[in-house]
């Protein structure tokens, strides 16, 4: 059915699962070319930078909460929502004060803490 | 009509503008100094992609009043308890805390997911039909889409609490019963494929729609606890790794099931992220991914682990103190033992101390000591140790022998001669830190328990190395006032 579908709409524009393979492709090559030239110094703020990145889900769980999901679907979408932006705010926050640390030297007042 | 439509085209620029800040951000976050504004670049990024999705919906009248009040409660709940836990963490704790929100953001995508399961089951696209397979309602490619979203993000959910649990310490077996198996694990990931074909293709009434996707959920959850249940201590960057390339790859399967080319961009480079650190940690412990997640070096290291040693030679907090005020070179070798007993700051005051006598002070960092990739470099920062002191494993090895003297602090299997010298050794062909070729080598250790690996050291007892037996931060604060009193 879908099959019939793609070979119809090859004529005018792609069918989304091709962009989106296109799309993934270029970028799982771009994600090994950048990420490779990050040095072991910054691994634990990449991790959790990256991870605050894979937050974006956020995105789709904005979608469940449309009035055409149903109630179920709003729910999960609630817990989504929640869930997701525990995680993008908790992980730039959490990367951005690793990442003051390798810089308070440069403020010439060292913070002595525990 | 022509409004709308330039908002979708509006959106969509943004979404573009979104990506290319990720991109950007993470290539930022490759130096130490554009790292912080690398991070805000890809938050911005972020902020503009939720704001683009907010917009488009209300625009487009997607959103009923109740949409709004879900999305602001739920969003500033969350947003509230990220910022809390974020800044609340200790620094030494951050291992677990990005294993947990890891595993929030693995939940969020399996939700996301879940949640085209009622639309199939209000027959909601299909008009006068109310019998739908997901397959029916989005085409084969989003049937397998959300079928990958549901096992991997919650896959991602399960282990990464798992690894929180176990980083924490609120857990510590190796196995829970018969989970954790490779034939068990086997047997739950046919389980959840027989589920998925099920519950996307053929389920087409609301109960088996959710009896199907209920027990895929849950037969996921199971498997992602069967996978990182083996997985433990030192081999832990490894499962965190490769955790964070699982939520990435979450994400992106939701964007074939939501069609949306963002969620691919963000969740690869997340994907890619993770993979090469996976491998990176993976390289540095001479071992292939399959043996790391089936946890087979403690089974093979159990044998070697009893045997005594003969000539220990133990020192004195004292005797470490006229050793480094006669040194002129000293490299520190920091390992776990260091983040547990938090003695980061003593090591700084100490080499502090030494700097002030005219000594060289170093530090050499092990990839895979602690238990996340990069965890000691984080800890040494935030004690405002330079980062130029710090320096890789293949950068300083040539070093040891022109040092006077090495501490090593709480680190073991990173420094054990076997994985050079004994070919039948676990660890054997595993890079590690050289540090008998100085000309002392301080042990600092509070027994002489085997590290993770569960195998002896030879370096303890080498005619050049002395064991502090201690605490790394006591011994440290004793070391201190024993040399400023001399």
């Amino acid at each position: 059915m879908t099959l019939l579908a793609l070979s119809a709409g090859a004529s005018s524009s792609l069918p989304f699962l091709i962009v989106g393979i296109w799309v993934l492709l270029l970028a799982v090559f771009l994600g090994f070319e950048v990420i490779q030239k990050v040095p072991p110094t910054l691994h634990t703020p990449l991790m959790s930078g990256s991870n605050a990145i894979s937050g974006i889900t956020i995105v789709g769980s904005l979608y469940c909460a449309s009035a055409d999901y149903p109630i179920l679907s709003t729910v999960l979408g609630a817990a989504a929502i929640a869930m997701a932006m525990v995680n993008v705010v908790g992980g730039f926050v959490v990367t951005d004060r690793m990442l003051q640390m390798f810089h308070s030297k440069d403020r010439k007042t060292p913070s002595q803490k525990g | 009509m022509l409004a709308m439509l330039s908002m979708h085209y509006l959106v969509e620029l943004g979404y573009m503008a979104a990506s290319a800040l990720f991109v950007l951000g993470i290539i930022m976050l490759g130096k130490v100094k554009t790292a912080a504004r690398g991070n805000r670049w890809a938050g911005v990024g972020m902020a503009i992609a939720i704001g683009g999705t907010v917009l488009l919906l209300i625009t487009d009248g997607a959103w009923a009043p109740r949409s709004y009040l879900i999305a602001i409660g739920a969003g500033a709940a969350g947003s509230l308890a990220g910022w809390w836990l974020a800044v609340k963490v200790p620094m030494t704790s951050m291992p677990e805390f990005v294993a947990f929100f890891n595993g929030l953001g693995g939940a969020a995508s399996m939700c996301v997911a879940l949640a085209e399961v009622p639309r199939a089951a209000t027959g909601h696209d299909i008009e006068g039909v109310d019998m739908t397979t997901l397959a029916d309602m989005g085409g084969v490619d989003f049937a397998v889409a959300d079928g990958l979203s549901v096992v991997i993000g919650a896959v991602t959910f399960s282990g990464s609490m798992i690894a929180y649990a176990k980083l924490a310490g609120k857990l510590n077996g190796n196995r829970i019963g018969v989970l954790g198996r490779q034939q068990v694990n086997l047997l739950l990931g046919v389980i959840c494929l027989g589920l998925a074909v099920w519950g996307d293709f053929f389920a087409a009434t609301p109960a088996t729609l959710y009896s199907s996707n209920g027990l895929l959920t849950l037969a996921a959850l199971v498997l992602g606890v069967g996978l990182t249940v083996p997985i433990g201590g030192a081999d832990m960057p490894v499962a965190i790794a490769l955790l964070n390339s699982y939520s990435g790859i979450a994400a992106m399967t939701t964007g074939f099931v939501l069609q949306n080319n963002l969620l691919i961009v963000a969740g690869s480079l997340v994907g890619a992220s993770g993979i090469i650190l996976t491998q990176i940690m993976c390289k540095a412990m001479n071992r292939s991914l399959a043996n790391v997640l089936l946890g087979g070096l403690q089974e093979a290291a159990a044998a070697t682990k009893d045997e005594g040693y003969t000539k220990v030679k133990s020192t004195s907090a004292e005797e470490l103190a006229q050793l480094l005020d006669a040194a002129t070179s000293v490299i520190f070798v920091p390992g776990y033992g260091l983040a547990v007993a938090q003695a980061q700051h003593k090591v700084r005051e100490l080499a502090t101390l030494l700097e002030k006598k005219g000594c060289a002070v170093r530090y050499a960092i092990h990839p895979v000591a602690g238990r996340m990739p990069g965890h000691m470099n984080i800890l040494l920062a935030e004690a405002d140790v330079p980062y130029e002191q710090l320096f890789e494993l293949d950068k300083i090895n040539d070093d040891f022998k022109n040092t006077d003297v090495v501490i090593v602090l709480g680190a073991n299997d990173v420094c054990n001669p076997a994985a050079l010298k004994d070919p039948k050794s676990p660890i054997a062909g595993m890079p590690v830190l050289e540090v008998w070729n100085a000309r002392t080598v301080v042990v600092v250790k509070r027994s002489l328990s085997a590290g993770y690996s569960g195998i002896r050291n030879e370096l303890f007892q080498m005619d050049n190395s002395l064991m502090l037996f201690a605490d790394a931060k006591k011994a440290l604060e004793e070391t201190i006032s024993e040399l400023k009193a001399l």
